[in-house]
């Protein structure tokens, strides 16, 4: 599959290609499935879900066009009740505050949950540099972690995995003998992960909401590691995106319900876990210290803009499940920490200048179907992110995939009726010939796998001209 | 519908025009589909008008990114249909360009008014038959096993299920639904040749879905998964339904 390179043209479908077909069907079958049974969840169960979905967008808005002051009351509320609050402006101040804080306290061992966000920021890999220990304890992030792998979904990582995979990885690693049972494998996991949260001295986790109004971090999770996570160790480290302030705890009642349901076609998850700070004294367990990390890497530069309705996201990962270009290249075809719709449009806003060219190829990357908008349970518009995303990369010549015809020539055709009727009637004299061997390396690869529309013998207009003059209409 | 699209409100009374907006696919490549939407308007009772300036919708160059040529075939399209009371087309994709791109396109131009004005006149056929007619059944008669695929631009239009009533009631027609009707084919415009191992991909479990329930024809509301799915199937031998759009069933079914 190799083709020539011209310069500005990127060829994003090396990537995907190099894809498995069986990795490519774990996504498919697993895909599906999650797309049944959110709307199950969601719209078979709840009532008046699409009204919910509207509600939550508009609650969700509220807190992010007034994000300024929702910020500082969070800080606040989480400074009373004990925790020490930072920000990171970009990835290197976030890998920076993190590694000093583990030095300060002595950590050499780190047991860390799934956060997106620290695979944002590539976090373990500035850890592991500054000489301490990192694990992973979410059963996939695990998988890959032993794998050497990225995640490749942001709920679900080894959703390209099967469970043979895990099988020889566990055996490969000395976890477990060779066994492909789902069960006898989480048990095999649990064992070896429990010596590490009891050894640990720092937990890494994320953070779905910050309540700005008691200063409460919530998490979900499905597998009990992130209360081992935050409470074993004696130093835990929250990280998230300045975006995932709510307002009140009285907004969860509606954010918790849609994400749960949108993420995993759960009606909750088995952990719905409330941080209020450290341990106070006299209570029996949790961490001497708490710190929670406020990320930005490029989110403000969002605010009031063209892209404002993107930082609603509550990452439910719902949009990726639906995506059909998701299930053909997997979340690895992207090519970024954020995979789907969400990840074509957060991965060339986030980061910077250098994310906005690396990842201009993105937001293309769509049919612009829309199933997306469809399910996303703040209702972000993404086809209109991503056609806007086109237009400013278009603007600022960022690099894009080839095989696109030049547009100046054809608003040319399409604003000269009389030429483009020349054009249409040339095209079904001549056909398909000339133009079959096109020197675009994008073309001929289609063309491989298509046939072009066949020439009408007769075209609408002459039908329409010669039943005009026989008086037929 | 997406919460950016204008909504329809302009109507006609039976016996007034309703002016045919071809596409440029059927323009260049599917007559059979323009005369099927005119046999169909006219069986409503319509006098169809069609405006021999009209060329394309202007959404190639908008979806590609390409504003500023896509503004100049968007304000000659406002032009060519000017007086057009009501706007009839057989496509989902032109009828979302006008309703859902135009507001877009034209945000802070002056003509985002005459755009949106005319988004509030233009329908696509059959929501135009489901929600401007009200039809929940159509008195044809046609033999054979029929396959929906609901073409992905119709999630900016409004939502109804006429075309399964419409179809559905056809004696002699039976209406099987696809497994995954939120999955698209692939085509997306450009997209296919930007990204042609995906898109192939894409078209590859569509077809898949589409051909499980044995049908005889899959029928579509628009002729760019027309037009993609069938140059695939061209070139993977065994795909034997028929591909096609929705209204030239329809149109058949009135035929002696």
């Amino acid at each position: 599959m190799k083709q020539s390179k011209r310069v500005g043209v990127v060829d994003v479908e090396a990537i995907g290609i190099g894809k498995s077909e069986s990795s490519r069907a774990s996504v498919r079958s697993a895909s599906e499935k999650k797309v049944v049974s959110r709307a199950m969840a969601l719209e078979a169960e709840v009532e008046n879900s699409a009204d919910l979905r509207l509600e939550a967008a508009a609650r969700r808005q509220h807190v992010i066009d007034h994000l300024d002051e929702y910020l500082l009351a969070a800080e606040k509320s989480m400074t009373d009740n004990g925790i020490q609050v930072h920000w990171a402006a970009d990835q290197e101040e976030a890998q920076q505050l993190v590694v000093k804080l583990c030095h300060d306290a002595g950590v050499k061992r780190i047991a860390k949950s799934k956060s997106m966000v620290s695979e944002e920021i590539h976090l373990n890999g500035a850890l592991e540099a500054a000489g301490m220990e990192v694990v992973e304890t979410d059963l996939g992030e695990f998988v890959v972690q032993l794998d050497n792998d990225h995640p490749s979904h942001i709920v679900t990582p080894i959703i390209h995995k099967s469970r043979k995979d895990v099988a020889a990885t566990f055996a490969r690693e000395g976890i477990s003998e060779y066994n492909e049972d789902p069960e006898a494998l989480t048990m095999a996991a649990r064992r070896h992960l429990r010596s590490v949260f009891m050894s640990a001295d720092c937990g890494i986790t994320g953070a779905n909401f910050i309540v700005a109004e008691t200063g409460r971090l919530v998490t979900v999770s499905n597998e009990g590691n992130l209360r081992l996570t935050s409470n074993t160790p004696r130093l835990h480290i929250a990280m998230t995106g300045i975006e995932k302030i709510v307002a009140t705890e009285a907004d969860l009642a509606l954010l918790l319900k849609l994400l749960a349901r949108s993420a995993t076609g759960q009606s909750l998850t088995v952990y719905t876990q409330f941080l209020g700070g450290p341990r106070a004294s006299g209570d029996p367990d949790g961490p001497d210290a708490m710190h929670v990390i406020l990320l930005d890497n490029g989110r403000t530069n969002l605010l009031g803009g063209r892209y404002r309705e993107m930082l609603r996201c509550i990452r439910c990962g719902a949009c990726l499940n639906v995506c059909p270009v998701y299930r053909a290249v997997t979340g690895h075809g992207y090519g970024s920490v954020y995979p789907g719709p969400m990840g074509a449009i957060f991965s060339p806003l986030l980061g910077g200048e250098e994310s906005r060219r690396k990842y201009a190829y993105l937001p293309k990357a769509s049919s612009l179907c829309g199933a997306c908008e469809e399910v996303c349970p703040v209702a972000i518009p993404i086809p209109k992110m991503l056609v806007a995303l086109r237009e400013e990369s278009m603007r600022m010549h960022m690099p894009g995939p080839g095989g696109t015809p030049p547009w100046a020539p054809w608003s040319m055709l399409a604003t000269s009726p009389g030429i483009w009727k020349v054009a249409l009637e040339s095209g079904r004299a001549i056909g398909w010939g000339p133009a079959r061997i096109a020197p675009v390396a994008a073309f001929q690869r289609w063309l491989q796998h298509h046939d072009l529309p066949a020439w009408p013998r007769q075209s609408f207009r002459s039908w329409w001209k010669k039943r005009d003059a026989e008086g037929d209409s | 519908m997406s919460t950016e699209s204008i909504k329809p409100t302009a109507r006609q009374k039976p016996g007034g025009a309703v002016h045919l907006m071809l596409t440029c696919l059927c323009d260049a490549f599917y007559p059979e589909v323009g005369m099927a939407a005119v046999r169909i308007l006219e069986h409503r009772g319509y006098k169809v008008a069609f405006e021999a300036n009209q060329t394309c919708c202007a959404q190639p160059a908008f979806n590609h990114g390409d504003w500023a040529a896509a503004r100049k075939v968007a304000r000659a399209t406002l032009k060519v249909f000017r007086d057009a009371e009501v706007l009839v087309t057989p496509s989902g994709s032109c009828a979302a360009m006008i309703r859902w791109g135009f507001p877009q396109l034209f945000r802070g131009e002056p003509e985002l008014e005459e755009a949106k004005a005319l988004g509030s006149r233009t329908w696509e056929l059959m929501e135009f038959l489901a929600l401007h007619e009200g039809l929940e059944a159509w008195p044809g008669k046609w033999e054979g096993r029929v396959v929906l695929h609901k073409s992905c631009h119709l999630r900016e239009l409004q939502p109804h299920n006429g075309s399964d009533l419409l179809l559905a009631s056809i004696k002699g027609l039976e209406l099987v639904g696809p497994k995954t009707p939120e999955q698209c084919c692939g085509f997306g415009g450009t997209f296919t040749v930007s990204f042609p191992w995906t898109s192939q991909e894409m078209g590859g479990n569509k077809l898949r879905d589409l051909s499980t329930t044995g049908p005889d024809v899959i029928a579509s509301t628009d002729m760019g998964c027309v037009m993609h799915l069938r140059g695939m199937a061209a070139k993977a031998p065994g795909v034997s339904p028929r591909l096609c759009h929705v209204a030239e069933i329809l149109a058949e079914s009135l035929s002696p």
